[in-house]
């Protein structure tokens, strides 16, 4: 159907957003590789000349490197298994015929309207809070010593607070894809005696398969760069410091711009690792 | 046919999703409550949840420190304008991707959103050298811009997986009728890619209304929107929840209610072609 | 307008006129502390006597501090006014990045300013940020619950006799907690603290040679007695707590002492803010017996001027108002001098007015306590007390001050702490070619 003439039109049309990408992608990343081969020390006068591969050394040969890297996959992992779980039991339960559905709906997906730096500051003080917070004021009440979650239980509370985030945008997906599915199908195993685990793995399951995919595939992309729920909560304390705030501490707190360059290029390799292994398993998923 | 439900069962599906729904807006809830209580209420054991004195003084606290109005417009522009020029944009090159494909279609949608995965921190340093440069630092223009760019790859794609749902025999149909490029975009594709698009501006308004980094980093009064303004409520001196609170919910309010009535527009149009 | 001096220079009069003529904006970044709001709060009557607009961009401190460095570093050139601290000043003064300020008129009486507020705002006697208010730390304590416990309070307290009261005042049943101090991670917050505390033991962060001092049992025995006495008498979750949390926790009545800035007297005995308002007593920052130190610290919250700005003279008139006498007396005539910017000049506290604003003289005697260029036992290559004046202490005791708050929190011993404290000192100094 495409023609020459049809085809050349499409590459002028892609034009504009593919050059602007580019250049938003080439600009710094250009400059972050220019500053990793470099002594960029702001505080110390700027830029001292050229510092070959040490600042990728030094960057992977420091005691937060791999622990980073780890906080970061589990952060990511977390979040992805409890939003994905949670996020097909929540589907289906809202697939089904009650009152108030559209009200409902709306409560569930609130939270993804709540900007993170909020969100994150009230799950801190409202919530987690050990003296004055309301889980506080509840464990108290049954009689039990309050948890300090973002010291003790640091790594679990920041998973939950980003989770709650992302909670609606998963259900969302998987809901519009469950509303899609057809019913007569499921109505035709449920007479045949088909048990409702049965129905759920061989019938639903199947069909989420490529809202599922595209739930992790976004989320990642967002949850690979997640930093104002660090930020705000613990500071990267507590064993959550991700890469990216890591980055963040080199560049900002030490004021070594050189560093956290270097830090930078090896965040977008793990990145690109990620995705390539996202692509592989769940990439043939994309296709049709 | 819609399967013959029971009563029994309706009630029971109504009662478990009400809980799991208010559990799950509870904290934003509490925040709302809150915000009307006074300092020593908002911290009191055990919680006072409806029978305390509503007050409005922690809002116009917050109002008496900041202008609330100038971040909430500068927030509006920021978000209506990278979603505009987005849009503008991305709807070219998406029906170029879904209506004349190629083999490096997928690969070239695949490097777009790639292209999300460079960690802001770490090109904070080029990017404010760069808008020094340019002369874009504090300004409306040089967010909408960054905005724009940072969405790009997620419009387009959404924008693209839509496209791909209108039946190819349409456009055909039009051709034949002799309609040239721009009809078929202005009066067949559009109104049939209006719901996609719809939705598509909604995710994108959300997700640059609530971006931190940038709209922190490279703005300080001009163009300071919303994220700028709730950093100067979070971990004051002395007891801080009621205005915590008011504070937040003069930050979310504005994009609740907007979800609140585009709420069956999102539902029904966030797929990104999770559906076939 | 203000009455500019005779003395003043032809040329720095001149662009005063000018400025005002012109109704300039200026813009200023601050800290979202409670002074600095009550600041805002009086803009317009600088506006009124100025001519010049401000505008504010309030922000949480480490949001602000991020934010200035950048915009600094960068020449950004986006404020023209900062609000930076004792730490930053001196290293940025060095770098040619502030306005000195050394033609400040005579009316504003430079002398005034605390010699060792000046000193610390200075590089080489040259003035660069003009302190807003100052402050050092000291202990609070609930006269109640002290005398309930049959105990007095010497003035200058051990850490010991600090051990003993907070025993006494312990008091889970009625949910008050013997004693709150910060365990926040941070350079800033538990930094901070960790670091007076550890000079009150004779610890240090570098010898003469740089070389970090954190394998020194001085180090263990610090730390060591800061989680026992926070573990037996703490409250709960207390290696989250910084200056903010374990301020609410005071003014609720849930702590018997506090150990922290003395700017935080005048919101404990404020009886808006405070349950236990009436009954709050001071006393120099402990030592351990025997040890010449104390645990007080000096921090100055100040205002400079970003070299490069355009309204140069403009952002000096409204730090001249800010920091002046008059600012003082205006403030205190509208909400009493104990809610007057503390700590910044000589002559608040020979105000008789002042005298009697119980923890006046207690925080004068802190803050003269404290000598940035003397903080340690054995002698140190550094200026700064809860601080050491390099561009790179800030990134590095923020994460040794989280393998602390790991140890708070009972994630690690305290010798992993101070093993990783050791590695990440020494890395960062080898790294900075020291």
């Amino acid at each position: 159907m495409a023609t020459q003439h049809s085809r050349s039109a499409a590459r002028l049309m892609m034009a504009p957003a593919v050059v602007l990408l580019l250049g938003w992608m080439l600009v710094p990343l250009t400059m972050t590789l220019y500053f990793s081969f470099k002594n960029y020390l702001p505080l110390r006068g700027g830029d001292l000349g050229w510092a070959g591969f040490d600042n990728y050394v030094r960057f992977v040969s420091s005691s937060a490197f791999w622990p980073a890297v780890q906080t970061t996959l589990v952060i990511v992992g977390g979040v992805l298994l409890i939003t994905v779980v949670l996020g097909i039991l929540l589907a289906m339960l809202l697939d089904q015929p009650m009152w108030g559905q559209g009200v409902v709906r709306i409560l569930v997906i609130a939270p993804f309207f709540v900007m993170p730096t909020v969100s994150a500051l009230v799950w801190k003080n409202m919530f987690m809070d050990p003296v004055n917070g309301l889980f506080a004021h509840l464990w108290r009440f049954f009689g039990a010593e309050p948890v300090s979650w973002l010291s003790d239980a640091s790594l679990s509370s920041i998973i939950m607070i980003v989770s709650w985030q992302w909670l609606p945008f998963a259900t969302l997906i998987l809901l519009t894809a469950i509303q899609s599915l057809d019913s007569e199908q499921l109505e035709a195993a449920e007479m045949d005696g088909a048990p409702a685990l049965a129905r759920f793995t061989n019938i639903i399951l199947p069909h989420l398969g490529r809202a599922i995919t595209i739930v992790i595939l976004i989320q990642t992309i967002f949850l690979l760069s997640i930093f104002a729920e660090i930020f705000v909560t613990t500071g990267g304390a507590f064993g959550t410091r991700t890469l990216t705030y890591l980055i963040f501490q080199r560049v900002l707190e030490s004021q070594n711009v050189g560093l956290g360059s270097a830090g930078g290029v090896y965040a977008i390799i793990l990145a690109n690792i990620v995705a390539i292994f996202l692509m592989r398993i769940v990439g043939k998923n994309l296709d049709a | 046919m819609a399967r013959a439900v029971t009563t029994q069962r309706k009630a029971i599906n109504t009662t478990l999703a009400w809980a799991i729904g208010l559990l799950i807006f509870f904290p934003i809830l509490w925040t709302i409550l809150t915000s009307f209580k006074t300092e020593a209420q908002a911290i009191a054991n055990p919680p006072i949840f409806i029978g305390f004195d509503w007050t409005l003084e922690n809002y116009s606290i917050v109002q008496e420190r900041s202008n609330y109005m100038r971040f909430l417009w500068n927030s509006v522009i920021i978000a209506g304008g990278s979603t505009i020029l987005g849009i503008i944009i991305a709807v070219p090159a998406a029906w170029s991707m879904a209506f004349v494909p190629s083999k490096r279609t997928k690969d070239i949608l695949l490097w777009m959103l790639s292209t999300k995965m460079l960690p802001a921190v770490g090109v904070l340093y080029p990017i404010y050298l760069l808008f020094i440069q340019l002369g874009l630092l504090d300004s409306r223009i040089g967010l909408v811009i960054v905005m724009m760019l940072i969405n790009l790859p997620i419009i387009v794609w959404m924008l693209y997986t839509y496209f791909r749902e209108i039946p190819g025999e349409i456009l055909e149909a039009a051709r034949m009728d002799g309609a040239s490029l721009r009809e078929e975009l202005l009066y067949v594709l559009t109104p049939m890619a209006i719901p996609g698009i719809a939705s598509t501006i909604l995710l994108n308004f959300i997700l640059a209304w609530n971006e931190a980094f940038w709209t922190l980093n490279l703005t300080a009064v001009d163009a300071a929107p919303l994220t700028a303004f709730i950093a100067s409520y979070s971990s004051p001196e002395g007891l801080f929840f009621a205005k915590l609170s008011a504070a937040s919910t003069m930050a979310i309010a504005p994009i609740l209610i907007l979800g609140w009535f585009s709420q069956k527009q999102l539902v029904r149009g966030l797929t990104f072609g999770a559906v076939k | 307008m203000h009455l500019r001096s005779a003395l003043l220079g032809a040329t720095a009069l001149s662009l005063a006129t000018v400025a005002a003529a012109q109704a300039e904006t200026i813009t200023i970044a601050t800290v979202n502390n409670g002074d600095m709001i009550r600041m805002q709060g009086y803009t317009d009557t600088f506006t009124e006597q100025t001519g010049i607009e401000v505008e504010w961009v309030t922000l949480e401190e480490n949001v602000l501090r991020q934010r200035v460095t950048t915009d600094i570093t960068t020449k950004g050139g986006q404020f023209d006014i900062m609000t930076i601290g004792m730490y930053e000043t001196p290293i940025w003064g060095a770098n040619g990045w502030l306005v000195p300020l050394n033609d400040l008129s005579a009316e504003y009486d430079v002398d005034d300013i605390l010699p060792a507020m000046r000193n610390g705002l200075s590089h080489e006697g040259t003035l660069y940020a003009a302190p807003f208010y100052g402050e050092s730390s000291m202990v609070m304590y609930r006269t109640d619950l002290m005398e309930a416990a049959g105990l007095e309070m010497p003035e200058a307290p051990t850490w010991e006799f600090i051990r003993e009261a907070a025993a006494a005042m312990d008091n889970p049943a009625e949910d008050i907690n013997g004693i709150c101090l910060r365990g926040k991670a941070g350079w800033g917050e538990g930094g901070a603290f960790i670091t007076v505390t550890g000079n009150s033991f004779g610890a240090r962060w570098f010898d003469e040679n740089w070389t970090p001092q954190f394998d020194q049992p001085q180090w263990k025995e610090a730390l060591e007695f800061y989680v026992n006495l926070m573990n037996d008498y703490g409250p709960e979750g207390y290696a989250t707590n910084g200056f903010n949390e374990n301020l609410s926790l005071f003014q609720q009545g849930k702590c018997g002492m506090w150990i922290d800035a003395t700017v935080a007297a005048s919101f404990v005995t404020n009886p808006n803010d405070s349950t236990v308002a009436d009954s709050v007593g001071f006393a120099l920052a402990p030592n351990k017996d025997g040890v010449e130190k104390r645990a007080n610290w000096l921090w100055a919250w100040a205002l400079a001027i970003p070299a490069g700005t355009q309204k140069e003279a403009s952002a000096k008139q409204f730090i001249e108002w800010a920091t002046s006498k008059e600012y003082i007396e205006l403030v205190a005539a509208n909400e009493g001098w104990a809610n007057v910017p503390p700590g910044a000049r000589t002559s608040l506290y020979e105000t008789a007015e002042y005298q009697e604003v119980p923890f006046a003289a207690m925080t004068l005697d802190s803050i003269n306590a404290a000598d940035p260029t003397d903080p340690t036992v054995d002698p140190v290559p550094y200026v700064g007390i809860q601080f050491v004046a390099i561009p790179e202490f800030a990134g590095m005791a923020t994460e040794v001050s989280q393998e602390f708050s790991a140890a708070y929190a009972g994630q690690q011993s305290i010798d992993e702490a101070l093993a990783k404290a050791q590695d990440i000192a020494t890395e960062v100094m080898e790294a900075a070619g020291y």
